[in-house]
C-alpha cells in the first residue's frame, strides 16, 4: 500500500495516541469544580499552553473546537456578525476563490442568508492572492468590509498565501483577517503572534492527531458571535463539553508538528520532489499544480493535471494497485466536480477533471514514490483511452 | 458452462443502491472475480433522499450503493453519466411520446448507457464485463459464442429489456442473478445474510427518472399542453383530451369521455395520431394486431436468414405468443398465429427460440385484424 493522501488525514502519531489512551481512562468534565473536574481542567490547560507555544500564540488565544471546519465556521460566520452588529454598514466579506469549502461555503451562506456581499478576491495562475489585491478590494469602500479570509496554504495545489503581507494590508484598515492554516501547520513555519492574523484555523487529525479536534486562534479583541450556544466553556465563543483526550493528544501532536517542521520539510520535501519527477518522467505532459517553486509551495504536496484524463479514471487504475490518492476536488452525491480550485485559476473545464493529488507525510517512504513511479504511466495511457465520458 | 465457473476476470459491478445489484455484485466477488462498484448518476440534479418508495438517482442510493460495496468488500466510485442518459434515454423518451409512440426507457438505458456508455468506459479501463442485477441467463457455448437466455425463473425473467443487447455487448455481459431459482424473498434474505443493508429496500419501479411516477405530469411539463380531440373510429368527436402524447395503444383508463359507447362496452385507445393531435378510441376487439413490422433490428449472434417461428414477447412482463418472423429491407415483418391486442408502436418485440433471445426490434406499425369493420 502506498498512501498518499496525507491532506486528506494523516496516521495519528503513537506519542499522541499514547497521550489519548491515557486520557481515555481518566474521568473529569473540565468544567466541574471538584478533584476531577480541576484534574481534567489541569489537562486541558496544558494542552492548550503547549499548543500556544506551538503556534506563537498566548493560551488565551487558543479557542479549542471540534475541528477545522467548526473553526472556519466561528471564524468567517461569528466575526462577520460581531463587525456586523458594531456597525451595520460592514457586510462585505472578501474571501479568495480557492478556499476550502469549509470556508467557502460559509461565506457562500452569509451571502445567501445574512445579507453579505460576498467578494472573491482575483489570484493568480498558482491561485495565491496577492497584497495588492486585497488592498484593491478593501480600499474601494473600507467602512463595508465586515472581514477578510484567505487560507495559509492551499489543500488541493498547495500554494503558500503571504500572509504576513495580506494581514499587514487587513489591519492598516482595521480588517479582521482569518486563515485557515489546516494544511500549512507543521510543513511551513506557522507563528499566529507573528502573522498579524486576526484568527486562524487549525486541525488535529492533520498533524498526526486525532480526528475531531481542532482550534481557532484568535486575538484577545475579538469576539465572534457564538455558532453554538450552550455553556460558553472556551472563551464565551464557543460551548460544548471538552474533549479531554483529544485535546491532549491534539497537544502533543501539534509540539511535534512544530519541533520536527524543518526536518519534515527538508525530507519530506525532497521525497515530494522525487516523486514530482518520477511522474513527470512517465508522462511528459502533466502539468504541476500550484507553485513551482519549493518556497511557494506546501514540501508535502504535489499535484498534477493530466489532458485529457478523468482524474476518477486515474483514481480507480491506481487504487486497484494499491495506490491512494486523491483528485483533490470536492464531490457532489459523489460526482467529481471540476475543482474550483483550478477554475479560480483559469484552467480549462476539461483540463481541470483529470487532476491528482498526491500527498506525503511522516510515514511516507521512498518506496511510495517508486509505486507510484511505476504505475503512473500506464495508468495515464490506459485513462486516456477511457477518455472523457 | 455458466460465466461464474470461468477464470477469474476484472468485473465492473453497476450498483443502483438497490438489493439486486449489491446481491449480483456479492456474488460476483464470492464467485473469484475481482469486482469493482460503480453507481451511476443519471440525473444532473440528484435529490437528497427518495422521494416514496422508488427511484434511483437520489444521493441516497449512491450512499446505499457504497455502503453496499464496503461490506462486500470492493472499491466504489460514481461515474457522472447524466449527460449520456439524458441525451439517450430521457430525451429519446420524450420524443417518442411526442410521436405517438411509447417507449422503453429500460431497454434504452441498457442498449445505450449500461452496455454502450458504461461497457466502453469499463473496458477502456481494463475491465472484462459489466455485471448488472438483472435476471437473465448468458450461456457460452463450446465454441465460446454466446446466448442470452430468460432467466431460470421465468415470473422474474428480465431478459425482454436485455434483448437488445448485441453479440459483442453480451461478450462483456455478467448476470449473477439469473441462473439461480431464487425468489425475490430468497434474494432479500440472502442479501441480509450477506450483511448487506440494502436487503429491506423497497423495490424500484416505474422510471428512475419520474420520481414521483407521474409520467403525464412529466409529459405534460416537457411537451405542454396541447388539447385535441378524441374520435370514435367513424371519425366523429366524442371528447377532448390535453395532449396526444398522453395516450398509450390499448389503453382503456383516463380517457375523460363523459358519455358510455353506444354498445356499452368499454373503449380502448386504437391509433394516436401526433400529426393531428387526434387519439382514435373503439371497441377491445379493434385492437387486435394480426401482423407487425419492427425496425432497428438487433441480434444476439447472426441475423436468421429466411422467415422462422419464433415466440415473441411485446411488452415488459407481457406473455408469449407464437409468430412466424423474417427481415425484409432490413425491417423486421411478423404475423401472429393468433391475434394479439395492446400492441403499441415504440415497444421492443423480442424473439425468442425457446428460452433463448434471439433478438429485438422496435414496433413501427401494426396490422388490424381485417374482420373489424371500421
Amino acid at each position: 500500500m502506498a498512501y498518499l493522501d496525507h491532506a486528506a488525514t494523516t496516521p495519528m502519531l503513537p506519542e499522541a495516541i499514547e497521550a489519548m489512551t491515557v486520557q481515555l481512562a481518566v474521568t473529569g468534565n473540565a468544567s466541574s469544580l471538584h478533584a476531577a473536574g480541576r484534574r481534567a481542567r489541569r489537562t486541558v490547560e496544558e494542552a492548550r499552553e503547549t499548543l500556544a507555544e506551538a503556534l506563537g500564540a498566548r493560551p488565551s488565544e487558543v479557542v479549542l473546537t471540534s475541528g477545522g471546519t467548526e473553526a472556519d465556521n466561528l471564524a468567517v460566520k461569528g466575526l462577520y456578525w460581531a463587525r456586523r452588529n458594531a456597525d451595520p454598514r460592514r457586510v462585505r466579506v472578501l474571501a479568495s476563490p480557492v478556499e476550502h469549502h469549509a470556508v467557502l461555503d460559509a461565506v457562500h451562506w452569509l451571502g445567501e442568508h445574512e445579507g453579505a456581499t460576498v467578494e472573491y478576491l482575483p489570484v493568480d495562475a498558482y491561485g495565491r492572492v496577492h497584497p495588492d489585491a486585497l488592498r484593491e478590494a478593501i480600499e474601494r469602500e473600507p467602512a463595508d468590509v465586515a472581514l477578510a479570509t484567505v487560507m495559509w496554504a492551499n489543500n488541493e495545489i498547495g500554494t503558500v498565501m503571504p500572509v504576513r503581507e495580506l494581514a499587514d494590508v487587513a489591519r492598516e484598515f482595521d480588517v479582521p483577517l482569518h486563515a485557515d492554516a489546516v494544511q500549512a501547520f507543521g510543513q511551513v513555519p506557522v507563528d499566529f503572534a507573528a502573522s498579524g492574523l486576526a484568527a486562524m484555523t487549525v486541525s488535529g487529525h492533520k498533524i498526526g492527531g486525532p480526528y475531531g479536534i481542532g482550534a481557532l486562534l484568535l486575538g484577545r479583541e475579538y469576539s465572534p458571535v457564538p455558532v453554538l450556544h450552550g455553556g460558553g466553556q472556551e472563551r464565551h465563543v464557543r460551548s460544548g463539553t471538552l474533549d479531554v483526550p483529544a485535546v491532549a493528544a491534539f497537544a502533543v501532536a501539534g509540539r511535534l508538528a512544530a519541533e520536527r517542521r524543518e526536518r519534515f520539510a527538508r525530507e519530506i520535501g525532497a521525497l515530494r520532489d522525487e516523486l514530482a519527477d518520477a511522474v513527470r518522467a512517465a508522462v511528459p505532459d502533466a502539468l504541476l499544480g500550484g507553485d513551482p517553486d519549493p518556497a511557494g509551495r506546501l514540501p508535502a504536496n504535489a499535484h498534477f493535471t493530466f489532458p485529457g484524463c478523468e482524474g476518477d479514471s486515474l483514481l480507480l487504475l491506481l487504487d486497484a494497485q494499491g495506490i491512494e490518492c486523491s483528485t483533490g476536488s470536492a464531490c457532489t452525491a459523489g460526482v467529481a466536480q471540476p475543482s474550483h480550485v483550478l477554475l479560480a485559476t483559469g484552467t480549462d473545464p476539461d483540463l481541470a477533471r483529470g487532476t491528482l493529488r498526491f500527498t506525503l507525510g511522516h510515514t511516507s517512504t521512498r518506496a511510495d514514490v517508486e509505486a507510484v513511479a511505476k504505475a503512473i504511466g500506464p495508468a495515464v495511457a490506459r485513462a486516456r483511452t477511457a477518455g472523457l465520458s | 458452462m455458466t460465466q461464474t465457473s470461468q477464470r477469474p476476470l476484472r468485473v465492473l459491478a453497476a450498483m443502483s443502491g438497490g438489493v439486486d445489484s449489491a446481491v449480483a455484485a456479492a456474488r460476483a466477488a464470492e464467485a473469484g472475480h475481482d469486482v469493482t462498484g460503480v453507481h451511476l448518476a443519471l440525473s444532473a440534479n440528484p435529490q437528497s433522499f427518495r422521494t416514496g418508495a422508488r427511484g434511483c438517482c437520489t444521493i441516497e442510493d449512491s450512499r446505499d450503493a457504497r455502503r453496499a460495496a464496503d461490506v462486500i468488500g470492493i472499491p466504489f466510485y460514481v461515474w457522472d453519466l447524466a449527460e449520456r442518459f439524458r441525451e439517450d434515454v430521457v430525451e429519446d423518451f420524450v420524443a417518442e411520446y411526442e410521436a405517438g409512440r411509447t417507449p422503453n426507457p429500460c431497454l434504452r438505458c441498457n442498449e445505450k448507457i449500461k452496455f454502450a456508455a458504461l461497457l466502453d468506459k469499463a473496458l477502456a479501463l481494463g475491465f472484462d464485463a459489466v455485471c448488472t442485477g438483472h435476471y437473465a441467463t448468458v450461456v457460452v457455448r463450446e465454441d465460446g459464442s454466446r446466448e442470452l437466455h430468460r432467466a431460470s425463473d421465468m415470473a422474474k425473467d428480465q431478459s425482454y429489456v436485455l434483448g437488445v443487447l448485441d453479440e459483442k455487448q453480451l461478450a462483456h455481459a455478467m448476470f449473477p442473478l439469473g441462473d439461480t431459482l431464487t425468489t425475490k424473498d430468497e434474494i432479500r434474505a440472502e442479501a441480509e445474510r450477506r450483511g448487506l443493508a440494502v436487503a429491506k429496500k423497497p423495490d424500484s419501479h416505474d422510471i428512475c427518472f419520474i420520481a414521483d411516477g407521474d409520467t403525464q405530469g412529466f409529459l405534460a411539463s416537457r411537451l405542454g399542453k396541447a388539447e385535441g380531440d378524441i374520435v370514435d373510429e367513424s371519425g366523429a368527436r366524442i371528447g377532448t383530451h390535453e395532449g396526444a402524447y398522453g395516450f398509450t395503444i390499448g389503453q382503456r383508463k383516463g380517457l375523460r369521455i363523459g358519455h358510455p359507447a353506444p354498445d356499452g362496452k368499454p373503449r380502448y385507445v386504437l391509433d394516436i395520431s401526433p400529426v393531428n393531435n387526434t387519439v382514435t378510441v373503439g371497441p377491445a376487439e379493434a385492437l387486435d394486431v394480426t401482423g407487425l413490422t419492427a425496425i432497428k433490428p438487433r441480434w444476439c449472434g447472426t441475423a436468421p436468414s429466411g422467415p422462422g417461428t419464433y415466440t415473441a414477447q411485446l411488452r415488459a412482463h407481457g406473455g408469449e405468443t407464437p409468430v412466424t418472423a423474417w427481415l425484409e429491407d432490413g425491417e423486421l415483418r411478423v404475423t401472429f398465429a393468433e391475434p394479439v391486442r395492446g400492441v403499441a408502436p415504440g415497444q421492443a418485440i423480442v424473439l425468442y427460440d425457446g428460452t433463448r433471445v434471439v433478438g429485438s426490434a422496435t414496433i413501427a406499425t401494426t396490422t388490424r385484424r381485417a374482420a373489424v369493420s371500421a
